[in-house]
């Protein structure tokens, strides 16, 4: 139910195939744990990910849609996603126009979406809220709304460059707006968390809001995923910690 | 305006309500309860009272210790990249704070049965070995340093550096004297540090933690916990990202487990006895260069010469 995700400027092929590597093989130690569910990247770092994880059934996500600001021209959006489709990605993580969205320009944010779905083609569409900038729940609530609307098949609460990020009373605004949403439709909508999600007990507090909101149904990778690269290390170094009996080290975790 | 007539009096004698102290650990540079609620009870006799007083002081759990560790490990970057000679600044300045509670810090002692005597005297010890260990802070490099012989075009040098968060179970007595001699040598090379103070004079603990934490000393880099070694000694010894254990105790038993328990990540474990728990009350043997190089590492460089 992770993504493990690497975003910034100084990516590297080499830091990617490093990243999709731990994706495979999180523990080595224990080779049955694992595989995460997608590792997320930046357009350019696709047809890495995709060679390292050819096989493995890991998807690769990529950002697009001028992440993580999304305030550039409709038509550099539309084509930074065609691209990143072409490239391979399995799954578009997008950026709503929060500048449109807090300007009440509702209609504008409804129809980026849209037209990003339709050029997503039958790639998995996750639309990125960036709830750390929205102001208010009522204002996340309207965007959860819109989103799923739209077209969107997760939503997503951050990019992971702004703080607050993830939080569990953002968390559970946006699983209502799904849940009403599964109520009138029967449609279900996907929720990625991300960012600010750092230990495993937090992640559990997560997974009880979701199942106490939405049910088993959502307990599932293609319906819930963590985004949040911290805390793969934190839950092995308790599985290890299970499995030895003596609290761990972060520093015998690879960073990324 | 106020009118000159009117004589601002002394309120009239009553009972006033006491305003006890709560005894709380030290981490992170918060004083707090212990995560679990519990509490133990430890009493002594108040100068001038007849009444032997009994206060409550956290029973430090696992929990508690595991939060130390992470506050040790999120302060030992910055203050072992402080220059020695700011650290040693800090030292001494600790040495002004414990100075300035001479009193408070004597009475202490005589509440948990030292002599007022003794209590002196150790109070006088303590803040003459933090003045020393602040003079030692820039000098360490100096003393421990070297230029290395090698067989080719190379300058060798062997530089120390602080170990990472060391461990420490003070001992239980002399309650002062023995926190400051295992604290600062610990500390005054970079490292950061988790301590158990002794169980039966923690409110001893918790004035120097109070000094500690107005000596401009960065919170995390001393954490005192208060409750049973037994209990907190093999969390500690075990936690992989404890670098090093120190521990001071006359249990023997105690002290074997623990150097068993740090096999397991390969800690630095040094134990003492009561004879050398005892020679930390001498002036020459109870503090030196020896107490600080067990918990440096030392880097050594290969630099090309001659080229």
């Amino acid at each position: 139910m992770m993504d493990l995700t690497t975003l910034e400027g100084k990516d590297t092929p080499g830091k990617v195939r490093a990243l999709c590597r731990k994706a495979l093989v999180p523990l080595a130690s224990d080779p049955s744990i694992g595989p995460t569910a997608a590792v997320c990247v930046y357009p350019n770092m696709v047809p890495i990910a995709k060679h390292e994880l050819r096989g493995s059934g890991v998807k690769v996500a990529s950002v697009a849609t001028a992440f993580p600001s999304g305030l550039s021209p409709l038509s550099i959006k539309l084509d930074d996603v065609r691209q990143a489709v072409e490239l391979g990605a399995d799954e578009i993580d997008m950026v709503i126009d929060r500048g449109a969205m807090l300007a009440g320009d509702y209609r504008k944010v409804f129809d980026e979406i849209a037209a990003v779905k339709e050029a997503c083609g039958q790639t998995h569409l996750k639309v990125i809220l960036e709830t750390g900038e929205l102001g208010s729940y009522d204002v996340v609530r309207r965007a959860s709304d819109l989103a799923i609307a739209a077209g969107g098949d997760f939503i997503k609460t951050s990019t992971g460059k702004i703080q607050p990020a993830a939080t569990p009373a953002v968390t559970l605004v946006m699983l209502e707006a799904i849940r009403d949403h599964y109520y009138a439709t029967g449609k279900r909508i996907g929720m990625k968390p991300a960012g600010g999600v750092r230990t495993a007990k937090q992640a559990l507090h997560y997974l009880v809001i979701v199942k106490e909101t939405l049910g088993d149904a959502w307990l599932d990778p293609d319906l819930f995923r963590f985004g949040a690269s911290a805390l793969l290390n934190d839950v092995l170094m308790q599985l290890e910690k299970e499995r030895t009996g003596f609290y761990q080290a972060s520093a015998d975790f690879s960073a990324d | 305006m106020a009118n000159p007539s009117k004589r601002v009096s002394a309120a009239p004698a009553r009972q006033r309500l006491s305003i006890p102290k709560a005894y709380k650990m030290y981490v992170g540079g918060a004083f707090i309860r212990s995560e679990s609620g519990r509490y133990y009870q430890v009493s002594g006799m108040t100068k001038g009272s007849a009444d032997a007083e009994v206060v409550n002081i956290p029973l430090g759990s696992r929990k508690d210790a595991r939060d130390a560790v992470l506050a040790g490990k999120a302060a030992l970057h910055g203050w072992s990249s402080r220059t020695a000679f700011n650290r040693g600044q800090i030292l001494y300045r600790l040495a002004e704070v414990l100075e300035s509670r001479h009193e408070e810090l004597v009475t202490s002692l005589v509440r948990a049965g030292a002599t007022e005597r003794d209590a002196i005297d150790e109070v006088n010890a303590s803040v003459d070995r933090a003045v020393w260990y602040a003079g030692l802070a820039d000098k360490i490099s100096a003393l421990v340093a070297s230029h290395n012989p090698v067989s080719g075009p190379h300058f060798g040098f062997t530089l120390p550096e602080a170990m990472g968060l060391v461990a420490v179970l003070a001992p239980e007595s002399p309650a002062l004297l023995g926190l400051v001699s295992t604290i600062l040598p610990v500390i005054v090379s970079g490292n950061t540090t988790v301590v158990v103070a002794g169980e039966r004079d923690p409110r001893t603990a918790v004035i120097f933690c109070e000094c500690l934490a107005t000596s401009d000393l960065p919170g995390g880099v001393v954490n005192v916990l208060t409750g049973r070694a037994q209990d907190l000694g093999p969390q500690l010894a075990k936690h992989r990202e404890v670098n090093a254990l120190e521990a001071w105790t006359p249990d023997a038993a105690l002290r074997t487990s623990l150097e068993r328990d740090g096999a397991g990540s390969v800690k630095r474990v040094k134990t003492h006895d009561a004879q050398g728990i005892a020679a930390l009350r001498d002036e020459q043997r109870g503090q030196g260069l020896t107490y600080v190089e067990r918990f440096l590492e030392l880097k050594t460089i290969w630099h090309p010469a001659g080229i």
